[in-house]
């Protein structure tokens, strides 16, 4: 007779027989002791308290309508990753320190003090399952922007050194060489020439002054290189004054995403630098959601003060260009369903410069169900696809996805941001799924009319 | 002084005082915390009417997630609507309301009131049932939850006991009824029935920080 491992519980959501894997670990950089950790935890939630986070977080009613809205809790049915129970930490310090009447919940004991396991616990629900998407901030009836909250308890899990450790050791080696993969201004500049022969392209580099500055993610640079050559093309074509400076090439910001504001304003301040240097009026943004995120909405705040040029995703610039007749392209005979990156899209709000561009290529659009605003996340954004661990939880979520885009049945694929693409790929390998993500700006660059190129 | 005189007088001025006051402190506790100026480029000029445009629009679930809130927001529907109705549009309440306002409006029938409130009710029952039952909700849910629940049910309660009776004096379940209503006001301000006015702000923040960007609110 065997005996049954009682230390593992049966996965009754799991598509075929399958035991739930044993408790996550939890890691920690530093040599903190539990009291520093949590003190320096709570410091960092408490610095960002203003009037906008308190009222979210003094609002929420407990409904669990976000449980609804998030693809990891849709998928797995685990009441921990409702998107409001992820920052159940972050409230509680709330609650018990700032709020209004944290007195009493202190002199009551009516919210418990957060302790070191509580803290180990939660990085997997703050780090591992949360893409900070903003699915979910758009079904709470109160409003409550969750993803906003979910990226400012990372601050404090980042001070007290409890980030997963894949995502910390991208996010220092992206403070300690400038980009995430440790690719040199160099190595850049070997990988630009590199295409600029292979692709029969002219591309400036450290050119002393011109009007647009363009950066690169390094998942491009080192995973999808003709996307140099692609954002050369498009550039050309419209007859910019423009320019790669290996000063200020990178556009991924791992400071924002593991939670360091410190090594956030690094990262941002490396282009900002660049690109007044060059006196660029416009900075322009690779196919990267969380960049848009962290150039176009709190690069400034970085800065302190208002940006002295204009920051333009490439999929907004594209649409600008193809609108004024800047450039033009050929009409292309295929059948094309668009994925939205959340941080472009949903909480980027350039939502419609993507079906501008589309609209320029000719083809047969196919939306997908809910498309647009309300897209199924990839599952690899806000860092996750960095964090292995969460890869079985990733691809779960990832279920959604490929029925979202099987249902639209088109050709094609598109999205317009690399770490999109890189977890599409991630995913489409697990599943030996027929689609492979392609990327809007190469479409547009393989079929551009005329022009220099 | 009898228990009704003490629902009446004391105990009902003093859970004004307790709802104004606990209200006051925590919109401006709220209030006076730092907010940081975003000093990004605007897409899009957001001020007071993106608020009220998210202050209303969130009264609905969008298109994807309709059925999953159906029920919830449904029950949620009724429970609010009763709740209004039989506060501001029962008569003995209009009447009671005129003593210190000076002036009246017109109310429902009574059985319309009574309609309502039972609907509230059990609404209410139906969104307890819900919260004892689904694993999200008893997870997420603390004491706040369930107290601010009670406090609300019981007025409904202790108003439908008045016609019924049941051979206890009228002015003695009067009395009980104004002091299910004196609890409820003293404990709004202080737990998630604060959502009375803070779904002004929280919506209305949102509305603004998003329309700014052109972000879907």
């Amino acid at each position: 007779m065997t005996t049954v491992d009682g230390r593992h519980t049966i996965d009754r959501e799991a598509e075929r027989l399958a035991y739930k894997p044993p408790e996550i670990r939890h890691d920690k950089q530093g040599d903190m002791g539990p009291k520093e950790r949590i003190d320096a935890a709570m410091y960092n939630f408490v610095k960002n308290f203003n009037t906008q986070t308190a009222s979210y977080l003094d609002g929420c009613l407990h409904c669990g309508m976000c449980a609804d809205a998030c693809h990891f809790h849709v998928r797995t049915d685990d009441p921990r990753y409702t998107p409001i129970w992820k920052i159940e930490l972050f409230k509680r310090t709330y609650k018990r320190q700032v709020g209004p009447f944290a007195f009493f919940y202190r002199l009551l004991g009516l919210k418990r003090k957060v302790t070191l396991q509580d803290l180990e616990e939660w990085q997997h629900l703050i780090y591992d399952s949360c893409t900070v998407c903003g699915r979910c901030s758009l079904v709470c009836p109160m409003g409550i922007d969750i993803a906003g909250l979910v990226s400012m308890a990372r601050h404090g899990m980042f001070k007290a050194g409890l980030v997963p450790h894949e995502l910390h050791e991208v996010a220092r080696t992206s403070a300690e060489t400038g980009s995430p993969l440790g690719i040199s201004p160099e190595k850049f500049d070997e990988r630009v020439e590199w295409m600029a022969d292979e692709h029969d392209v002219d591309i400036p580099m450290d050119v002393d002054q011109a009007d647009v500055l363009a950066v690169m993610s390094s998942i491009e640079i080192n995973k999808y290189p003709q996307s140099i050559a692609a954002t050369a093309k498009i550039l050309n074509a419209a007859g910019e004054s423009w320019t790669f400076r290996t000063d200020g090439f990178e556009a991924t910001n791992f400071g924002l995403l593991s939670g360091n504001p410190e090594w956030q304003k690094a990262s941002t301040m490396k282009i900002i630098d660049a690109a007044i240097k060059i006196g660029a009026k416009t900075v322009v943004l690779p196919e990267c959601g969380h960049a848009y995120m962290a150039l176009r909405w709190q690069g400034a705040n970085m800065y302190g003060k208002p940006l002295p040029f204009k920051v333009l995703h490439i999929s907004e610039y594209m649409a600008d260009a193809l609108n004024s007749g800047k450039i033009k392209v050929k009409k292309v005979d295929k059948s094309v369903t668009y994925h939205d990156p959340c941080q472009v899209s949903r909480r980027g709000g350039a939502t419609q410069a993507a079906r501008d561009v589309i609209r320029h290529l000719g083809v047969d659009f196919r939306e997908m169900e809910y498309g647009g605003d309300y897209n199924w996340c990839c599952g690899g954004g806000g860092g996750v696809v960095t964090i292995k661990r969460a890869d079985p939880l990733r691809h779960r979520a990832f279920k959604l996805k490929m029925d979202q885009v099987e249902k639209t049945e088109a050709d094609e694929l598109l999205s317009s941001c690399a770490n999109c693409r890189q977890s599409f790929d991630d995913s489409q390998q697990h599943f030996n799924w027929d689609y492979t993500m392609g990327s809007l700006m190469e479409m547009v660059a393989e079929n551009l009319e005329g022009g220099k190129s | 002084m009898d228990l009704l005189e003490f629902a009446k007088g004391p105990a009902l001025q003093v859970a004004a005082y307790i709802l104004v006051a606990g209200s006051i402190w925590r919109f401006v506790g709220i209030m006076l915390l730092k907010e940081k100026p975003d000093y990004s480029e605007p897409r899009k000029s957001a001020g007071i009417l993106a608020a009220l445009k998210v202050i209303y629009t969130r009264s609905f679930s969008a298109a994807p997630f309709k059925r999953a809130t159906m029920y919830p927001k449904m029950m949620a529907y009724v429970m609010h609507i009763g709740l209004f109705a039989v506060v501001f549009l029962f008569v003995p309440h209009i009447m009671f309301f005129e003593g210190f306002l000076g002036f009246e409006w017109p109310g429902l029938p009574n059985s319309v009131i009574f309609f309502l409130a039972v609907a509230a009710v059990v609404s209410g029952i139906a969104l307890l049932v819900r919260r004892l039952t689904n694993p999200v909700l008893r997870l997420i849910s603390n004491f706040d939850d369930y107290f601010s629940w009670l406090v609300t049910i019981l007025p409904f309660v202790t108003g439908l006991m008045i016609p019924v009776r049941m051979g206890v004096r009228y002015e003695t379940l009067l009395a009980i009824h104004i002091l299910s209503v004196a609890l409820l006001m003293i404990w709004l301000p202080f737990g998630k029935l604060g959502h009375t006015f803070l779904v002004f702000i929280t919506r209305g923040t949102t509305g603004m920080v998003f329309e700014r960007k052109g972000a879907k609110t």
